[in-house]
């Protein structure tokens, strides 16, 4: 195990979390569960006469994607606590980025899953056009995710050994994330218009590109230093 | 330190005793007349605000870094004073927008930045009463996100919409409402030394506590 | 004559409040900065009683917090006080 490289320690640890999750499926079952309510629930809200209202969709996309995100990101983690592997995982001889970088790739692909789903849902449900630019809503997606999920692994790891956890991780990732949210938000509503307007949606496809290399950089930075006793 | 405190204590007293005097006194301004009188206080303990948060952050940064204790006292202290001062932005602002925008409230970028960092630091301070053993380090974490974002929730929310008054405001002033201005500015400043020293020093006599608890089990 | 007075007292109360509600306009949205002079009556409220309010809120903040702090401090000292008296001297 000493020689473990970088990716390779990156690769195994997608892979446990990917394999848990097959066998189990209930972190994206729940998540899809969930989303799914949150759109149903956002709809009485936004729709008046049967039509949703101009941005509507948008808003109720990021809120379906930050809040199940919310639940999976918890969910993760509270199975890492049971049997104390994150703790394990801690003292595996590896370096700790990758420790946090595999916990994010896992964590990305089971939020990107959840989207797969979301998103073909929300677009038949509110008449929204967000295969009409599919690669650009695509990029908006995932770029959001990668942010979101850079801050949320952090602070779902860190607190994992915490009292009260399951209510200090929303508190704690929203305001935090709230630029991710407002970006998504914005740049799938530029793109849902009648009119899409791409340039506004690339503008916010760079701020979150740039929130994500920030986000990313302070996480592992800071990854080490919260998680060592 | 202590005589460093008295000092500064009563330069405090002083300075915050005769500023209702100048803010009375300051000309009114031509289109917001009476109400613009908030400003003196509400930017100045905006800035201040701004100045604790970053004190926080950097705090945290260095709390993290080299495990340091006495950073980590300086950073709740901090966050603690950012909220209260927080709090005055955030309730002496909308008085002012009620009568100068006519609502009590506009989600622009200074706003909305305002009330997400207090959201932030907030969350800090419940991490650290609820989190339990160890959440010293987790809520430096939320620290450093909370200073680091302040620029970046700006930006984001000044690109989604913005009506606040921006900040060449304040180089433009009028030179006899600068006056005042600065002064509240120094005021606060000097508000904020003292109270991030009382707070700092709370936070080392309740670790002395828990040391003498702790030597008074074994 | 005490039921009257009671469905007299039910309808003024419905009256004022539904007047009150009448009077109160929802601030139209904004795009800009108004200044004073161009907003219906209505909206112009007398400023000191906003002025007097923010700097109230400010100096009642600040002076709560300082209030807190010393409360804190006072039973920090006081377990302090009360721990140092059941440690022995040489104990530390």
């Amino acid at each position: 195990m000493r020689n473990v490289t970088f990716v390779a320690a990156v690769a195994l640890l997608v892979r446990k979390d990917l394999v848990i999750e097959a066998r189990s499926r209930e972190v994206i079952y729940t998540a899809v569960l969930f989303a799914i309510a949150c759109v149903l629930v956002f709809a009485f809200g936004f729709v008046t006469e049967g039509r949703a209202e101009p941005d509507a969709a948008a808003a109720i996309l990021w809120i379906a994607i930050a809040f199940s995100g919310t639940l999976a990101l918890a969910r993760i983690f509270d199975r890492e606590r049971q049997n104390e592997t994150l703790r394990a995982l801690m003292l595996a001889p590896v370096a700790r980025p990758a420790i946090y970088v595999g916990k994010l790739a896992g964590v990305l692909a089971l939020l990107l899953l959840v989207q797969t789903i979301v998103v073909p849902l929300v677009a038949l449900w509110f008449q929204a056009g967000l295969f009409r630019h599919a690669t650009l809503v695509l990029a908006l997606l995932v770029s959001g995710s990668v942010g979101y999920a850079a801050v949320g692994t952090l602070f779902a790891a860190m607190l994992a050994r915490t009292r009260g956890r399951s209510a200090l991780l929303p508190v704690l990732l929203y305001p935090v994330t709230i630029p991710v949210i407002i970006a998504g938000v914005k740049g799938t509503a530029a793109l849902l218009q009648a009119d899409p307007n791409l340039a506004v949606a690339r503008a916010w496809l760079m701020m979150l590109v740039s929130f994500d290399a920030v986000f990313i950089t302070l996480s592992l930075w800071m990854f080490e230093p919260v998680m060592s006793d | 330190m202590t005589r460093l405190f008295t000092v500064v204590l009563i330069v405090c007293i002083g300075m915050f005793g005769y500023a209702p005097f100048l803010i009375v006194n300051a000309p009114y301004e031509s289109t917001m007349g009476l109400v613009q009188k908030i400003f003196y206080f509400h930017v100045a303990a905006a800035l201040t605000m701004f100045l604790s948060a970053f004190v926080a952050g950097i705090a945290s940064a260095v709390f993290l870094l080299g495990r340091r204790p006495s950073m980590d006292r300086v950073a709740v202290a901090a966050a603690e004073i950012t909220v209260v001062l927080g709090f005055i932005v955030l309730v002496s602002g909308p008085l002012w927008a009620r009568k100068a925008w006519g609502v009590w409230w506009q989600w622009d970028a200074r706003l909305t930045s305002t009330l997400v960092m207090w959201l932030v630091f907030q969350s800090y301070l419940l991490l650290r009463t609820y989190g339990g053993p160890g959440s010293d380090r987790l809520s430096s974490a939320v620290g450093i996100f909370g200073a680091a974002l302040v620029p970046f929730v700006y930006w984001s929310v000044n690109m989604w919409r913005t009506v606040h008054p921006t900040t060449n405001v304040v180089p433009t002033l009028d030179p006899s409402m600068r006056g005042p201005f600065l002064f509240c500015v120094l005021a606060f400043f000097c508000l904020y030394a003292l109270l991030l020293m009382t707070r700092t020093a709370l936070e080392t006599r309740r670790a002395e506590l828990d040391a003498l608890y702790l030597s008074l089990e074994d | 004559m005490k039921r009257l007075m009671c469905v007299l007292a039910t309808f003024a109360v419905i009256m004022l409040a539904s007047g009150r509600l009448s009077a109160w306009q929802p601030p139209a949205a904004q795009d800009g900065f108004v200044p004073v002079e161009q907003l219906g009556n209505e909206e112009r409220l007398p400023a000191a009683p906003l002025v007097a309010g923010a700097y109230g809120v400010a100096w009642g903040a600040i002076l709560f917090y300082v209030w807190t702090i010393r409360r804190r401090l006072a039973r920090i000292e006081r377990e302090l006080a009360d721990v140092a008296r059941r440690v022995p001297p040489g104990g530390r």
